[in-house]
């Protein structure tokens, strides 16, 4: 079963490699991960989207705890969440498809963020089934490169539990 | 606030914690360092002669004296050779601080001489690790590697410090409590989780004490022979547990697992209720796990959450330092007015005699043969001559097990082995450790001939610091224990395990100047040892053991532990 976690780190170098050096040294999975600074640029965090049953989750909770520089961490999928993720798609626009693609961003509400002759680049966030949707419909048309973040989540309602 | 050169803080940060004696070997990225320690009478410093033996000592020093143990390493294959040494203190939770050399600032990542990236090498196998970059994070960095070695679940931290930090000039502040956010280990047992597990205790008729090294590290052998003798609750010690219960005591069942007793085996495959403290469910321990004390409830008491319901999951968890959740469990009998004692001891009466009666059945035991030397028997004369109370180190492999089973400790801090990584070249070294830290107590190494040869160097460090260790080597020109397995599984091929090679080892022992004993018949075992421990130098004996000889009980890997095979 997949699982997001959130995870607060001290915001010191080398403390990305102690968290993956972690999950392939133990042998857990890591499908996402996405860190970036918060608030408090002492502290950085991380998304990090795993599987496993309840006896992984816990382990995998448990020794990122264990980690020195690990201030928090938080099964978010534990209570009700919103996620996201973006793309930035190089998406072919010909004549015949320049409207066509449009139509389709608007629909997704993502925005043309770079135009030229025969392509433009589009920018869509949101859930991951949004994301894989806007790719298959896309894709017919033409994708000529792609980019993705990873997930990042964050829990409705009070503050970070 | 004074300035001081970063080697003076240094010195002045290991005054601090209390250090008086450090392990290791110079080199360009350490210069400075050494040079300031020849200014420092009051820090001795013990030149190995290998880097390796330099973290295995102050990993032994740390064992014998609940210190931390410091490891002094210059940069590159300085550093790299300690990694063994880092490595094994990690599994067993040996606190100790290794302070590496590194290149001056401006040239890491450039691939300098003598550059390696240790702290990304010891990530996994350091409690944690610095690389100090910048000069005013020094003093802090280093108090900081001593309080996270020693605190929560011990273990070994590493400190990169790079020319340019050691020669700079920096402010020396005064010291002030440590507090880290991301860092706050439990330490007082959850008060409603000690009363499940009393009255789990309370309802037990075949209850076991499971023990391992968590007990020695947070000093708790006093707390745990309270409650074993106030309840008669039979103990089983790990192979680092060993002598945190008295082995020689009625309730004592010696070791359990792989090469564990008869007893212990099938008490904790019989038992009703099975208190684990400071132990992990090694694979060692359990064998297969699926018929692991499946009769049993368990409670585990143990610092590090990660330990609990890793392997087995677990009735009743403490997060707790074991000494505080044994005074917790001994405060509940003692303050129940409406318990009887006596009654609950009576409870386990039963359960008792069925331990006598396995006991009897098969106790630890192997077959004499004329004048042949049994290693056993050698390890029994080491226990009587030096009244059990040696402190004694290991290699690793056969020797390592029958030290193990022969040898009665009795006392907590008595017996070094590396028991999670299962070193091979970690005796002596820490038997020279252990020396320094107790030039008053005999420190033996009880090694085999392949082991013994993985640093036998340190003869050469224990003769420059008048340091008369005794080294008992059981050899039987094998590599003994690979042999046994092989004997047992492979069908005895003997796959690259025939030592065809051995120097002689009493005439090595005189070369450094040192003693060298054999014994080649069981009628002389008693004299060697005499003789060794009467003389106050570095003594090698060499037993000519009978070659073949196996160590049993054995629960071959990955079957249930009541699948013994027994001599």
């Amino acid at each position: 079963m997949k699982h997001t976690l959130s995870v607060l780190l001290r915001n010191q170098p080398g403390v990305l490699s102690r968290v993956t050096g972690l999950f392939s040294g133990r042998g857990f999975n890591i499908e996402s991960l996405c860190v970036a600074e918060t608030l408090d640029p002492k502290v950085s965090c991380l998304t990090l989207i795993t599987s496993g049953d309840n006896n992984v989750i816990e382990q995998i909770t448990k020794q990122l705890h264990k980690l020195i520089d690990v201030l928090k961490v938080v099964d978010i999928g534990d209570g009700d969440f919103v996620e996201r993720e973006m793309v930035l798609i190089r998406v072919s626009a010909e004549a015949a498809t320049r409207a066509e693609v449009l139509r389709i961003i608007d629909i997704f509400r993502g925005k043309v963020v770079d135009v030229s002759p025969k392509s433009y680049v589009v920018e869509v966030t949101g859930s991951h089934a949004k994301i894989e949707a806007v790719i298959n419909i896309l894709k017919p048309i033409g994708i000529k490169e792609i980019v993705r973040t990873g997930k990042i989540a964050i829990a409705r309602g009070g503050a970070h539990k | 606030m004074s300035q001081i050169t970063g080697a003076q803080a240094i010195v002045k940060c290991l005054m601090e914690e209390g250090v008086s004696t450090i392990f290791g070997y110079p080199g360009g990225a350490v210069i400075d360092l050494y040079d300031e320690l020849m200014s420092s009478p009051q820090l001795t410093h013990v030149l190995v002669r290998h880097e390796q033996a330099a973290v295995h000592a102050a990993d032994g020093y740390a064992r014998v004296t609940g210190e931390v143990g410091v490891a002094l390493l210059t940069s590159g294959p300085g550093a790299t050779n300690g990694v063994t040494g880092i490595a094994t203190a990690y599994m067993d939770s040996i606190p100790i601080v290794i302070l590496t050399g590194q290149v001056p600032t401006p040239l890491i990542g450039n691939d300098a001489f003598q550059e390696v990236d240790i702290v990304g090498i010891t990530r996994p196998c350091t409690k944690h690790n610095y690389l100090v970059n910048n000069r005013n994070d020094l003093v802090e960095t280093i108090r900081e590697a001593f309080y996270v070695a020693k605190t929560g679940r011990p273990g070994p931290v590493l400190v990169d410090l790079p020319k340019d930090i050691i020669k700079a000039d920096i402010d020396f502040e005064d010291r002030k409590p440590i507090r880290l956010q991301s860092y706050q280990p439990t330490y007082e047992p959850h008060m409603g989780q000690i009363d499940k597990a009393c009255r789990l205790i309370m309802e037990a008729r075949k209850p076991v004490l499971y023990v391992g090294g968590g007990v020695i590290l947070s000093n708790a052998s006093e707390e745990l022979r309270e409650l074993a003798l106030k309840l008669d609750i039979p103990v089983t010690m790990t192979l680092m547990g060993l002598g945190s219960f008295p082995g020689s005591h009625d309730l004592s069942m010696g070791m359990l697992g792989m090469h564990g007793t008869y007893t212990a085996n099938m008490a904790v495959a019989e038992c009703d209720l099975l208190i684990s403290v400071g132990a992990r469910f090694d694979d060692r321990v359990t064998g297969k796990l699926d018929t692991f004390a499946t009769n049993a409830k368990i409670i585990h008491v143990d610092i590090d959450p990660t330990s609990i319901s890793k392997n087995v999951s677990v009735d009743v968890p403490i997060v707790s330092d074991c000494r505080k959740a044994l005074t917790a469990l001994n405060n509940w009998f003692n303050n129940r007015q409406d318990i009887s004692i006596e009654d609950e001891k009576s409870k386990h009466q039963q359960w008792f005699e069925q331990i006598k009666r396995w006991q009897q059945q098969h106790p630890l035991t192997y077959i004499e043969e004329g004048e042949k030397i049994k290693p056993q028997y050698v390890v029994e004369m080491l226990d009587k001559l030096t009244d059990g109370e040696a402190i004694v180190a290991t290699e690793v492999g056969q020797h390592q097990m029958w030290a193990a089973q022969f040898y009665q400790f009795n006392s907590p801090r008595r017996f070094l082995t590396s028991g999670g990584l299962g070193t091979m070249g970690y005796g002596l070294p820490a038997a020279i450790g252990a020396k320094m830290a107790r030039p008053d107590k005999v420190c033996i190494d009880i090694a085999g001939d392949a082991s013994i040869q993985m640093n036998i160097q340190e003869i050469a460090t224990a003769m420059q610091y008048k340091c008369p260790v005794k080294v008992a080597i059981l050899n039987n020109r094998f590599l003994g224990m690979v042999r046994q397995w092989q004997e047992l599984f492979y069908e005895k091929r003997y796959a690259s395990t025939t030592m065809d090679f051995a120097p002689d080892f009493v005439a090595l022992a005189k070369a450094y100047g040192a003693v060298g004993l054999r014994a080649t018949r069981k009628s002389e075992v008693e004299d060697v040892i005499r003789e060794a421990l009467a003389v106050d130098t570095f003594v090698l004996m060499d037993f000519e053991i009978s070659r073949e000889e196996g160590v049993f009980p054995m629960v071959p890997a990955g079957k249930s532990t009541t699948e013994m095979l027994l001599v």
